[in-house]
């Protein structure tokens, strides 16, 4: 094992890992941070999708260690105490989810979506959802979503 | 994944003797394609070398008419680079239009060559617009650099730091996408260089290839409707379930014609 700091949504954590350990690894079984889930085994699904210094990458596809002196935001590091952040809330209005099981991965994607496109049009938001698969939904209400999450945020900034 | 050590040069020179003091040791760049090969178990290394912020890999910079890019660049960056868009946008296209998102994100120029997967999209471009790559010994042209599926010039312990490139308006690259994995079912980059035309064609199954018959035909004032796919060498392709040899070859005709008939 290996000693680790990670800085994961604003706080530092001193943990153990194994040097093979992926940052979707030691995100969920070690800081107990579930929202990054794991859907396939190929890095096709998007559903682990966190930010590393702010840009969006698939967790399972990054060992933690490569994680070491930048900045990991995930899914539980959006919303402000009860406040949803605005993209959170654009899923929640527009009914962005069916399970759910892909919607954290889909959010954080989202946020950085709007960070590049701050007023994506419905193209945009399909082309840059790739990465992130939906067995649910046929996409129809993520992409909405994201286009209103992306307004909302542009309001706030 | 099965047990290995992780560890991060502070420079190239550290880098280099990381790597010559183990032979199982392996480069790590992006690792979008090397962490899914090391989870699937497919490779062994001993240790990973993690390249991807060596200062002496990074950076986009003038060269004579074209531009050096830093074997550690991502995806992204290439794709959004004011200068790679200004001199060579057909370049900053491709990079936007490898994987996904989130892939351009973390995968390098330097790993994408480096790997030399048969359906990657950066050979074709640095084959086609003849390519000048710069490792820790050497530099190498394109076409003496990718040497067959998944294959290359790199000696053990080698490191590609810069890959070189001219300057060219008049590039495409056309990529028709397996669905799935959004690797080239056959991707074809052509340019109209001051020598003449060159068509690389990636996707083929035995890696990436010039079509030097089809560039003659052109450069001798051949019309674009006259290049037939029956002159291309079937030995080139190979069939697997996403589609034959016969059909790869038709859609690298098809794709050689729309991607010329872009740039004239």
């Amino acid at each position: 094992m290996t000693a680790i700091t990670l800085n994961v949504n604003g706080a530092s954590h001193a943990i153990d890992v194994e040097d093979r350990t992926l940052l979707v690894h030691a995100l969920r079984d070690t800081l107990r941070l579930t929202g990054a889930h794991i859907g396939c085994d190929t890095s096709q699904c998007g559903a682990c999708t966190v930010h590393i210094d702010g840009r969006a990458v698939k967790s399972c596809t990054v060992l933690a260690a490569q994680a070491v002196d930048s900045e990991i935001r995930t899914i539980e590091g959006l919303a402000k105490g009860a406040d949803l952040h605005p993209m959170q809330a654009a899923f929640r209005e527009h009914h962005g989810l069916q399970c759910g099981f892909c919607t954290p991965g889909m959010i954080m994607m989202a946020v950085d979506i709007a960070r590049r496109h701050p007023r994506p049009d419905d193209a945009t938001v399909r082309a840059e959802l790739e990465g992130n698969l939906c067995r649910c939904t046929g996409y129809h209400n993520i992409v909405k979503a994201v286009i209103a999450g992306a307004a909302a945020m542009e309001g706030l900034a | 994944m099965y047990e290995l050590a992780y560890v991060r040069p502070q420079s190239l020179t550290d880098a280099l003797a990381m790597l010559a003091q183990d032979d199982g040791a392996q480069a790590l760049s992006g690792g979008q394609t090397l962490m899914p090969v090391l989870r699937a178990r497919l490779a062994m290394p001993t240790r990973l070398v993690d390249l991807a912020r060596l200062h002496e890999l990074a950076g986009i910079t003038p060269a004579g008419d074209g531009i050096e890019i830093g074997a550690a660049t991502t995806h992204h960056d290439v794709s959004t680079s004011s200068a790679v868009r200004s001199v060579l946008p057909a370049l900053a296209g491709l990079a936007g239009g490898i994987g996904d998102a989130q892939i351009r994100h973390r995968g390098t120029i330097g790993g994408s060559i480096a790997n030399n997967d048969p359906a990657a999209c950066y050979p074709s471009a640095l084959l086609a617009l003849g390519a000048s790559i710069t490792t820790s010994q050497r530099t190498l042209a394109a076409q003496d650099f990718f040497t067959g599926m998944f294959s290359t010039a790199l000696e053990p312990g080698e490191i590609v730091r810069s890959i070189r490139l001219p300057a060219c308006d008049k590039a495409r690259y056309i990529k028709f996408r397996n669905p799935a994995s959004r690797f080239a079912l056959v991707g074809v980059f052509a340019a109209r260089l001051p020598g003449g035309y060159r068509i690389a064609i990636t996707g083929g199954g035995n890696g990436v290839f010039r079509w030097q018959e089809a560039e003659q035909h052109l450069d001798s004032g051949g019309s674009v409707s006259a290049i037939a796919e029956e002159r291309l060498d079937i030995g080139n392709f190979t069939g697997d379930l996403h589609g034959s040899a016969e059909y790869r070859r038709h859609i690298a005709a098809v794709t050689v014609r729309q991607a010329i008939s872009a740039i004239t």
